[in-house]
């Protein structure tokens, strides 16, 4: 081969050798394997990637790094047993995760949830929607090379975030906060009236946010017509979430399904145009803003009582033989739960439909053609968990 | 939430009638949720996707959902009793008897309409069995979103999909050799022993120190 462009191939080809074939450019291919330990990859998941110069040719990803087999474990394990195990899935969202189980079990055993417990898991839904797409705009401008600010501006509002929803559950993070047919315990003194408060400076924040980052040139060069998903093709991969309604598909599960109580609301649907990263950023950044429309909703509307269904008994719950697939519209995407009872206190199947996953699937189709480092981008518009992709 | 009104029986009707020849079952689902489920044979699935993806009232064109299910060999006892000649008296005998049903693995697709906004409508497919036979047809030509989610099922279930473009593990490292989600997985019991270069080396280090101790050192 006399081909080789570089001192060091010559030295390669004189010792025998075997090179990778050249690509269009004329260039040797270079495979680089992105991850499972890179900073853009948002946990341990990994690219094959094949380039030519810059020009990515062939992604290819690979799963498992964090899987724990989720689903087995819940197949041994009693439905309550379960809860806190939804709270590791994507772990930006657990009460999201939460709302998901609880509504296929409520499905599945016919069980009625109170007025007030109804609108807590709309209160904690939202602000759970609020804080991840904050925080996924934050990293998405981190990947981008805004170095720091944006992200801890992210986090800042997510960290008054966290503190409601610890005086709610007693944790941060992973809550274990709702039950079939309710929620486990009430909101204390004086919480929603710190949640109004809350709400009331999140336009702010979003103002602030959006001066900087909405008209500036560098996020639109590096955003706009890249990772380009068509309509067609986004219906046909299952992409749902703010991936779906980027490429212009009006399908969101809480105007679908009406779940809970979310046909009392009055919110619009942002729909992206161009399926662009750009369009998947603003996406986020409109749907924040029909958040805290329904989260001032929900405040004046809530009213006192009971926040559990008194029927039902969580410890001793055995429903009866059946199935049932309970969707909601989680801040990525539907989340899914698909039960199989065999009329004992465990879960015959139990499976998760993660979003995270599912939005992975036209991953490659995005990237082809552009550069590597729209690569990060692009993986960062996706909006993924590993603790959800590989469960 | 119009998943109710979608007949399923109506359903049925419909693709009975577009794709000839095809054996489709109903499932009833006890639950009160009610979301029934059809069981379509391996060698009209990739058809009856179609259908039901472009057919005008049905527009399946979102496939939401795509899981394995594992049914073990059932073995049911029950008492009969036989009339016998019992010295040379007809008397009532009880005798037990052993029935099994054969196992199968289970491909579980939910599907919703995008653009009609209805569903779910669960379609199944079975294998003929678990080691032999463990086979079904691959709807990723007709809805993409289950590439990835039949490989999952293919890896942790053991179920091979025919006509998928690109089968392999997806969780799982390659070299494994079971599927994890099956009834009768045993766990290995040594999972956390790991022979790593390090094991060698302390081995090397206690040879070392034995001998240091030896040599009075």
């Amino acid at each position: 081969m006399s081909s080789a462009m570089h001192p060091a191939m010559d030295m390669a080809a004189e010792r025998g050798m075997q090179l990778s074939p050249a690509g269009e450019s004329g260039v040797q291919l270079l495979e680089v394997s992105m991850g499972p330990q890179h900073p853009s990859t948002h946990g341990v998941f990994r690219m094959d990637v094949v380039l030519d110069g810059e020009k990515v040719v062939k992604l290819k990803p690979v799963f498992g790094y964090l899987h724990r087999n989720h689903e087995k474990i819940a197949e041994k394990e009693t439905y309550l047993g379960n809860m806190p195990y939804t709270d590791r899935l994507d772990y930006i969202c657990s009460l999201t995760n939460n709302w998901a189980y609880a509504l296929a079990v409520e499905k599945l055993a016919g069980i009625e949830v109170p007025e007030r417990a109804e609108y807590l898991r709309v209160i904690t839904a939202e602000l759970t929607r609020l804080q991840n797409h904050a925080l996924l705009i934050g990293f998405l401008m981190q990947d981008m090379g805004a170095s720091g600010t944006p992200l801890m501006y992210a986090f800042r509002e997510r960290e008054k975030i966290q503190d409601l929803f610890e005086a709610l559950t007693g944790s941060r993070m992973m809550s274990n906060y709702m039950r079939f047919g309710g929620c486990r315990v009430d909101a204390p003194a004086g919480w929603l009236a710190e949640v109004g408060k809350m709400v009331a400076s999140f336009p702010q924040f979003l103002d602030e946010f959006e001066a900087l980052l909405t008209g500036n040139e560098i996020l639109m060069a590096r955003t706009q017509e890249v990772g380009v998903v068509t309509r067609e093709r986004a219906v046909n991969a299952g992409l749902t979430g703010p991936m779906l309604r980027a490429s212009g598909v009006n399908y969101d599960i809480r105007k679908v399904d009406g779940y809970g109580i979310y046909n009392r609301f009055p919110f619009r649907v942002p729909l992206g145009e161009h399926g662009d990263t750009y369009d998947r950023y603003m996406i986020r950044v409109l749907e924040m803003r029909e958040s805290v429309k329904i989260l001032e909703q929900a405040l004046k509307e809530i009213p006192d009582g009971p926040i559990q269904d008194p029927k039902t008994k969580p410890r001793n719950f055995r429903p009866k033989v059946g199935e049932a697939y309970g969707r909601i519209e989680s801040p990525k995407g539907e989340l899914g739960f698909y039960l199989i009872s065999d009329g004992t206190g465990t879960p015959y199947r139990y499976r998760v439909r993660p979003p995270s996953l599912i939005n992975l699937t036209l991953l490659e189709e995005m990237c082809l053609g552009h550069n590597v480092a729209d690569i990060v981008v692009i993986l960062g518009s996706v909006d993924i968990v590993l603790g959800e992709v590989d469960r | 939430m119009s998943a109710e009104a979608l007949q399923i029986e109506t359903v049925k009707a419909q693709i009975e009638a577009a794709v000839p020849g095809c054996l489709l079952e109903m499932v009833t689902n006890p639950s009160v949720c009610a979301q029934h489920s059809l069981v379509v044979a391996a060698k009209d699935a990739v058809a009856v996707a179609e259908f039901l993806r472009t057919a005008d009232g049905l527009k399946f064109d979102f496939c939401s959902n795509v899981t394995g299910v594992d049914w073990p060999a059932k073995e049911t006892v029950a008492k009969v009793k036989v009339k016998k000649l019992v010295d040379g008296v007809e008397t009532e005998v009880e005798e037990t008897q052993k029935t099994v049903t054969p196992g199968y693995l289970e491909a579980v697709y939910h599907l919703f309409s995008m653009e009609l906004k209805h569903g779910p409508l669960v379609l199944r497919q079975r294998t003929a069995g678990h080691e032999v036979g463990a086979e079904v047809a691959s709807l990723t030509p007709v809805w993409k979103s289950a590439e990835l989610q039949e490989r999952e099922i293919f890896d942790l279930f053991g179920v091979v999909f025919t006509g998928h473009p690109d089968l392999r593990r997806l969780l799982m490292w390659d070299e494994f050799v079971d599927h994890p989600m099956r009834r009768d997985y045993v766990d290995p019991d040594d999972y956390e022993y790991e022979p790593t270069a390090h094991d060698e080396i302390l081995r090397r280090a206690r040879e070392h120190a034995a001998a240091a101790q030896e040599a009075g050192r």
